[in-house]
This record gives structure tokens, C-alpha cells and sequence, in this order.
């Protein structure tokens, strides 16, 4: 980070400018300007097929922008639809963490091994330092006791967990999370909003694209909507919520809530008892 | 109706010699066309690699849609007509391993296809090359999803390794033929020949099961 001024603003992780994507002739970023600023949880919504799962995977490669720039970590990921080569881009997405929507823990492998495996060949840990790394990251996540299991042996909310502490041992600058809880049955959905809390209370850097309003709320530091391919607006949680400037906002705030209740509901779980264990 | 299986009896040791060169060219052809399948398989995952791919499943067109007995005649008395003279028991692994490849590689392609595309993108977003995310992460996942159609190609490598008797290789096949021409007691010596063959395909039968478990054990198969 350059040292420049105290009141200078600090300098983005991520930042997009005019960012464009398509699938054939179906245009699903239409211009996308975003930015995250370090130790900030932007929290982005928005109804299906809004384009925000696609823009959060531009932030670590997984799809490459047709036009516009993305800057993350420093490193110009696109510009102008030309991606970063190969091995830098392996480079930098070691610093970005990724969460996905459902799960993709390595089956083969044990809870340990999924989480040792990043810092073993990419950090060039050893075996035994990475072991300890990993089990003290599983025990942030409440599930020391699950070291030797395999995934197929978990519920939901602890496959998410593991995947949690597998982006985490990579110990990224930034952390991606892909709808994390929308793959979990209801009652899980609590355990894994509780250890996102954490991580960003500990100042993780965070970019979450999620149906958690209650969690986009309360944990959100800016929370953006996205609809058909732009973000229609962007600010603090309260403004989103309780004044939003579009009538689309609305509308979607409004399905969203005669969906799932009234706002806190989906709150509670998080809020709840600080310390998780396995059940 | 009278059986004599005094001619088997008597050209046990005939057999048995028969025998081990039929899985001593199963064998050779097994590990040939494993490697050559593993290669041609790779070859073919990315259409948009336009060269490989298309050397690739030439490959696979041209060997697959043509017989074995025809590529085997081609390999030991097709070519010595260009000089190129080679041992017959090269031309019977060679010729059986690239036909046998041409099915593994489709065998290795279809199941490293069937493993989720998400398991890749998580590896990718560690930060793996492309190839280390393919070793440690998605082909360990797709072997076992190889065995049990694996399985039935190295029992075809088996069985079609009889051809190579026509290509003057000393097998179980063409012991027994031997056998026959002087005692005529084709019959009896055609079903120790079967019984042979079966057990040597249920040996593989039985081993590849056997790994699948173990393999099982260790958490490859959900």
C-alpha cells in the first residue's frame, strides 16, 4: 500500500472500472464500476441473473471481462479484455481466497488435506507447518475435531466451514465468498454467517455476493445492488435498506422480504451463541 | 459321445508356456495402452487446442474403426513390404496396446469429464497451474471412476490377445492348435483353452474390484 497522506483515501483491493461481460449474445456486466476498499465488507445483492456472481468471479480469473479494467491486490487482472498471463495470475489468485456456493471441497482428500494442500504446493510450507496452520484455522472455524474426516462425512454447514478455512490457509488479502449459504438447509445457514462475521470483525477484507439480508445489514460495511448487468446503487446498509434512492431496489427489497419475513430472522442465527462446535 | 483329454494332459507344459505368453502380451498390452489411452485421452479434453485434438481423435477414429486382426496382419506382414521388419511379439503388444489405447483414451476422457467443473475452479482459485490442479486434485478423482469400465477393456485385452496367435506368436491359443493338428481332439483342448482365458480375465476382474475397495477405503468414492 503507498504511504501517502493520513486523509488520502485508502487504495482499493479491488477495483473494477467499466467492467463488460457476455455469454454469446447475452450481455450480463453491462459496464460495471466497483470497488473495495481494504478491511471493508462489501456486501453485493440483487435478484437472479443479476450479474453478480459473474463479477465476483472476475475478481479472481474465473471469468475473464471482455472490456473495462479490474484491478485487484495492485495487479491489473484485465484491461480491456486482455488478462493477466498465466503464472501472475496464479500469483495473485493465491492472495484471493474463494468461497463457493457449494462447497467444491476435494472429495478424495481429508478435511486436513483440503485445507494443507494450497500452503503445501503453492506457499511451499512444509508438511508439519502447514498442519499446524490448518488446525489452528479449523479451530477458528469449530471444527478441530473433524481434522480426519472427509468431506462426504459432513453436513452443509461444515463443508462450508472447511472451505472457509481451506481459502483461509492460503492467508489471501482478500476474501471472495459466492452465495456461501445457498446451497445450506435453513438451520445450518446460522454457522457459517457466524464464522463470515468473525472474519470480518477481525478485518478481513471481504466481498460477498449473497441472499443474507439480515448478514448484508448487519456485517455489511457497503452493500451493493446489482440488477440486469449494473449496479443500480451503493451505500451503507441503512440507506440500502431503509432509503433506497431506486424503485427497482425496492421492488427487489420487497420480494426478498415477503419471501423471508421480516428482516431480523435471517440475523438470529448469526447473532447467536459466539462459539461453534460440531454437532 | 467319448471324451479324451489325454492330448491336454499330455501337452500340459505346452500350454502352460501358452498361457504365460498370452499374459505376458495382455500385460504389455495392458501398460501400452494405458499410457497411449492416458495421452490420446488428455489430447481430447479441449477442442479449442485445435491441432492435438485433431491428431487426437484421428487417432482414435482411424484405430478404433478398424479391426484388430487387419492392424495386427498390418504390423507383421503389411510393413516388412516397406523394410520394416519387426519381432512378432513387438507387432502382438504393439499392435493389441494402440488398438486397446484408443478405448482407454475415451475411457480417461469420459471420466475426467464426469468430475464437477467446480472441483477444478476451487483448485484454480488456490492458485494451482492448470496441471498441478489436474494431478493432485481432478485425476485422482476420475481414476476410480475408471476401474470398473477399465475393467472390461483390460478383459477384452485379454480375450483378443488370441489373435496374436495368427501372427506366429507361441500362445495359450496357438499351443492348443498345435495340440490339435496332431490328436484332433479339437473340442477338448478348445475348453481347457476356455478355461484358461476365464481365469485369467477373472484374475482381473477380481484385482480391479479389490483396488476399487481399497481405493474406497480411502475416501475416493463418495
Amino acid at each position: 500500500m503507498s504511504e501517502v497522506g493520513a486523509a488520502a483515501p485508502r487504495r482499493p483491493i479491488i477495483s473494477a472500472r467499466g467492467l463488460r461481460k457476455s455469454f454469446g449474445a447475452l450481455e450480463v456486466l453491462k459496464g460495471i464500476d466497483f470497488d473495495v476498499l481494504p478491511s471493508q465488507v462489501s456486501v453485493v445483492i440483487g435478484p437472479s441473473g443479476s450479474g453478480k456472481s459473474t463479477l465476483l468471479r472476475c475478481c479472481n480469473g474465473l471469468e475473464t471481462a471482455d472490456a473495462g479494467s479490474l484491478e485487484i491486490c495492485g495487479r491489473t487482472l484485465v484491461d480491456h479484455g486482455r488478462r493477466l498471463p498465466e503464472p501472475e495470475l496464479n500469483a495473485l489468485r493465491t492472495r484471493v481466497g474463494m468461497v463457493f456456493q457449494s462447497f467444491n471441497l476435494f472429495p478424495h482428500l481429508t478435511v486436513l488435506g483440503n485445507v494443507t494442500i494450497g500452503p503445501r504446493k503453492l506457499r511451499d510450507l512444509s508438511a508439519a507447518d502447514a498442519e499446524t496452520a490448518a488446525r489452528r484455522l479449523l479451530d477458528k472455524v469449530g471444527l478441530a475435531s473433524k481434522a480426519d474426516a472427509y468431506p462426504s462425512t459432513l453436513s452443509g454447514g461444515q463443508k462450508q466451514r472447511v472451505a472457509i478455512a481451506r481459502a483461509l490457509a492460503m492467508e489471501p488479502q482478500v476474501m471472495l465468498f459466492d452465495e456461501p449459504t445457498s446451497a445450506l438447509d435453513p438451520e445450518l445457514v446460522g454457522e457459517v454467517l457466524l464464522v463470515m462475521k468473525n472474519l470480518a470483525r477481525e478485518g478481513m477484507t471481504m466481498m460477498v455476493v449473497t441472499h443474507e439480508m439480515g448478514f448484508a445489514r448487519e456485517v455489511g460495511d457497503v452493500v451493493s445492488v446489482m440488477d440486469h448487468g449494473v449496479v443500480l446503487e451503493s451505500g451503507p446498509p441503512a440507506q440500502i435498506f431503509d432509503a433506497p434512492l431506486h424503485a427497482r431496489t425496492r421492488e427487489f427489497l420487497q420480494a426478498v422480504v415477503t419471501r423471508a419475513g421480516p428482516k431480523p430472522q435471517a440475523t438470529q442465527p448469526a447473532t447467536a451463541p459466539l462459539a461453534i462446535d460440531d454437532h | 459321445m467319448d471324451f479324451d483329454f489325454a492330448p491336454v494332459f499330455h501337452g500340459w507344459r505346452a500350454l502352460a508356456h501358452g498361457a504365460l505368453v498370452t499374459v505376458e502380451v495382455s500385460v504389455g498390452a495392458i501398460a501400452l495402452g494405458c499410457l497411449v489411452g492416458l495421452v490420446i485421452g488428455l489430447g481430447r479434453l479441449d477442442p479449442r487446442r485445435r491441432v492435438v485434438y485433431a491428431l487426437c481423435s484421428a487417432y482414435l477414429t482411424v484405430v478404433r474403426g478398424t479391426p484388430l486382426l487387419v492392424q495386427l496382419f498390418i504390423w507383421f506382414f503389411g510393413l516388412p513390404v516397406i523394410g520394416i521388419q519387426l519381432p512378432a511379439f513387438f507387432c502382438g503388444i504393439v499392435g493389441i496396446g494402440m488398438y486397446s489405447g484408443a478405448y482407454v483414451s475415451e475411457i480417461v476422457r469420459g471420466a475426467i469429464q464426469s468430475i464437477d467443473r467446480g472441483q477444478m475452479e476451487a483448485a484454480r482459485s488456490l492458485g494451482m497451474p492448470y496441471r498441478m490442479a489436474m494431478r493432485s486434485i481432478v485425476i485422482p478423482q476420475a481414476v476410480i471412476r475408471m476401474i470398473p469400465p477399465l475393467g472390461n477393456e483390460f478383459i477384452a485385452v485379454i480375450k483378443n490377445s488370441s489373435l496374436v496367435s495368427l501372427v506366429t506368436i507361441a500362445d495359450v491359443m496357438h499351443e492348443g492348435q498345435k495340440i490339435i493338428s496332431v490328436s484332433y481332439r479339437s473340442l477338448e483342448v478348445y475348453l481347457a483353452i476356455a478355461v484358461v482365458y476365464f481365469a485369467l480375465t477373472n484374475l482381473t476382474g477380481f484385482a480391479l474390484r479389490f483396488a476399487e475397495r481399497r481405493l474406497a477405503v480411502g475416501g475416493l468414492v463418495q
